[in-house]
C-alpha cells in the first residue's frame, strides 16, 4: 500500500529539511493516524503519497506505484487509487453536491448509468442524502467535508488520505467524521488521517505514526497520542 | 474519450462561460476591443493604398503617332504594338482632331483661330500597371515602330512610388506593433480569468483528471469566447466604418476622393477576426492554464 524508506526531502527554494530518513509502512485494511505538531512533515509525507511533490531520495511506492520513477502522464492514473481529503474541503463552488461526487467519477470515464446509480449511494453512506441540489456554499462545515469524503469514495479507491479533516470542525463533527471514517475503514478501505487533534486521536485505538521534525519518533498500536505538541 | 464524456466537457465548457460570466464578458470585450483598433487602422490602410492606386492611375502617358502617318486607320493600327509593350495596363487611341478639341476647350476660341488640326498628332493615352516601371516602359514605347515621342512624367510617378512604399511600411510597422500588444493584451485578460479557476484545476489533478479532460473545456470556452469577440467585433467595425465613410463622403463630395466599399474587404475582415478571436481565445486559455496543470 505505503512504503517509504529511508525518505528525505529537502526543499531546494528554502533549504528546509522537511524529512530525514523516514521509514513506514502503512498496510491494506489499516486505519493509521500521522500525527505531530505544526511544520513537523506531516503535511510533506502527504504530498509525497499524493505525487504532489517529489522526494529528494530514499524510495516511495504507493498503491503499486513507484512514486520516484513515475511519470508525469501517469500520475492521474495513481492518483485514481486514492481518495483525497483536505481540512479546507476543496470543493468547487459552483458545482452542486452531486456534481462535485459525479465529477470524480466523469475523471476516470464512468458511464452516465454508473454514475447516476454510485453516486446517490454515496451520498447516502456519509448522510448527505436530500442535499443533491445544495451547493457546497449552502452547506455546514461539516456536511462540506462529507461532500469531500463522498467524493474521495466515489470511485472506491484502495486508500483514503485525509489532511486535517477536521480542523474546521467542531468536536461533535470532528467525532461523527472519524466515526464515519472508521465506517469506511470497516468495508475495507485503507485510512490514512493527519491531524494534530490529540484528543480526537486518543478516542480511538488505531494506530499512531508520530513525526517531529522530519523523524518518525513513535509508531503504536496502542492508539494514544503521547506527544506534547507545546 | 467516450462519446458522453466528451459532450460532457463540451457543455462543461459552455457552462464555465456562465458561471464565469464576467471574466468571459471581459474576455469578449477585451477581444473584441483590440481587434476594431487593429482592423481600423488597416482598413485604413487599404483605404490609403487604394487612393494613392487612384492617383497613379490618373497619371497617364501619352505616346504621340509619327508625323509621317497622317492616316488616321494606319496611326491606329499601331494600338495593338502598343499595348503588347510590357507594363501597359490600358491604351485609349486619340485622333488630331479629338486632341485639338481637347485642347482648345481649355483656351479662348480667338486665340486658337487658324490654327489647323494638323498641327497635333494621333495619340495614345496610356495607363501602366505599375507606375514604379514608368521610366522603362517609356524607353520600351518609343521603341516601338511609329511612336515619335512619349511624354510622361516621371518625377511624379516617383513621388507617387516614394509616398505609397512610406504608407506601406508604416502601416506595416503600426499593424504589426498593435498586433503584438492586442495578443498581449488579449493573452493576459485570458491569463486573470483562468486565475480564478486555479484550485478548481488543482482539485481535478487531485482527483485523477488527465491534462486532457482539463483542457477540453477551456479549448471550447476559449473558442466559443473568441468567435464571440471576433463576429461582435466584425459587426461594431462594419457598423462604424459605414457611419464614419458615409459622412466623410458627405463633406467630401465632388472630391477625387472614393472611399473602398466595406463589402468588398467583409470576407477578409471576417476571416481575419474570426481566426485571430479563435487562436487568442484557444491557445490564450490552454497556455494560461498551462502552470496550473504541473501539480
Amino acid at each position: 500500500m505505503v512504503r517509504m524508506t529511508d525518505v528525505t526531502k529537502v526543499y531546494e527554494s528554502s533549504g528546509t529539511v522537511a524529512l530525514d530518513g523516514v521509514d513506514l509502512s502503512i498496510n491494506e485494511g489499516e486505519f493509521v493516524f500521522l500525527v505531530g505538531p505544526s511544520g513537523s512533515g506531516k503535511t510533506t509525507i502527504m504530498k509525497l503519497i499524493t505525487g504532489e511533490i517529489h522526494a529528494s531520495s530514499g524510495s516511495i511506492t504507493v498503491n503499486d506505484f513507484d512514486m520516484m520513477r513515475i511519470k508525469r502522464r501517469k500520475l492521474p492514473k495513481m492518483r485514481r487509487t486514492l481518495g483525497v481529503i483536505f481540512q479546507d474541503y476543496r470543493l468547487i463552488e459552483n458545482m452542486s453536491v452531486y456534481d462535485n461526487v459525479a465529477f470524480a467519477m466523469r475523471v476516470v470515464g464512468a458511464s452516465g448509468k454508473e454514475i447516476s446509480r454510485r453516486v446517490p449511494y454515496v451520498l447516502e453512506l456519509v448522510g448527505l442524502e436530500g442535499r443533491e441540489k445544495r451547493l457546497p456554499g449552502e452547506l455546514s462545515g461539516g456536511e462540506q467535508q462529507r461532500v469531500a469524503i463522498a467524493r474521495a469514495l466515489v470511485n472506491s479507491p484502495r486508500m483514503i488520505v485525509a489532511d486535517e479533516p477536521t480542523g474546521n470542525l467542531d468536536p461533535v463533527r470532528s467525532l461523527e467524521l472519524m466515526l464515519l471514517f472508521e465506517k469506511i475503514n470497516e468495508m475495507g478501505t485503507t485510512i490514512l488521517v493527519v491531524t494534530h487533534e490529540k484528543e480526537l486521536v486518543n478516542a480511538f485505538s488505531k494506530r499512531v505514526i508520530t513525526i517531529d521534525g522530519g523523524h518518525v519518533i513513535s509508531d503504536g498500536m496502542d492508539g494514544y497520542y503521547s506527544y506534547e505538541i507545546e | 474519450m467516450r462519446l458522453s464524456r466528451g459532450g460532457y466537457l463540451i457543455r462543461e465548457g459552455f457552462r464555465s462561460i456562465t458561471t464565469h460570466s464576467f471574466m468571459s464578458f471581459a474576455s469578449v470585450t477585451i477581444i473584441m476591443a483590440c481587434l476594431i483598433i487593429m482592423g481600423s487602422v488597416s482598413l485604413l490602410s487599404v483605404n490609403i493604398d487604394a487612393l494613392i492606386k487612384d492617383l497613379e492611375n490618373q497619371n497617364e502617358i501619352v505616346a504621340f503617332v509619327d508625323d509621317s502617318i497622317s492616316d488616321e486607320d494606319e496611326a491606329r493600327a499601331l494600338e495593338s504594338a502598343v499595348a503588347a509593350v510590357e507594363n501597359v495596363s490600358s491604351v485609349e487611341f486619340v485622333t488630331r482632331d479629338e486632341a485639338m478639341d481637347n485642347f482648345m476647350s481649355n483656351y479662348d476660341d480667338e486665340l486658337m483661330e487658324g490654327i489647323d488640326e494638323t498641327v497635333f498628332r494621333h495619340r495614345f493615352i496610356i495607363h501602366l500597371t505599375d507606375i514604379a516601371l514608368m521610366a522603362q516602359t517609356k524607353a520600351n514605347l518609343e521603341a516601338v515602330t511609329g511612336i515619335a515621342k512619349v511624354k510622361a512624367h516621371i518625377e511624379y510617378a516617383n513621388t507617387f512610388v516614394t509616398i505609397r512604399n512610406i504608407v506601406s511600411i508604416v502601416s506595416l510597422v503600426l499593424i504589426v506593433m498593435l498586433v503584438f500588444v492586442s495578443v498581449f493584451i488579449m493573452s493576459n485578460t485570458i491569463k486573470l480569468a483562468t486565475f480564478g479557476r486555479r484550485e478548481e484545476i488543482a482539485i481535478m489533478k487531485m482527483v485523477g483528471a488527465n491534462n486532457g479532460f482539463i483542457r477540453l473545456p477551456f479549448v471550447v470556452e476559449g473558442l466559443v469566447l473568441g468567435m464571440l469577440g471576433g463576429g461582435l467585433a466584425f459587426v461594431a467595425e462594419w457598423g462604424i466604418y459605414e457611419l464614419l465613410t458615409g459622412k466623410l463622403m458627405g463633406t467630401l463630395t465632388g472630391s477625387f476622393i472614393t472611399v473602398v466599399p466595406f463589402s468588398s474587404v467583409a470576407l477578409t475582415v471576417l476571416a481575419f477576426y474570426m481566426g485571430t478571436g479563435i487562436l487568442v481565445g484557444v491557445f490564450g486559455g490552454v497556455n494560461a492554464i498551462r502552470n496550473y496543470l504541473k501539480v
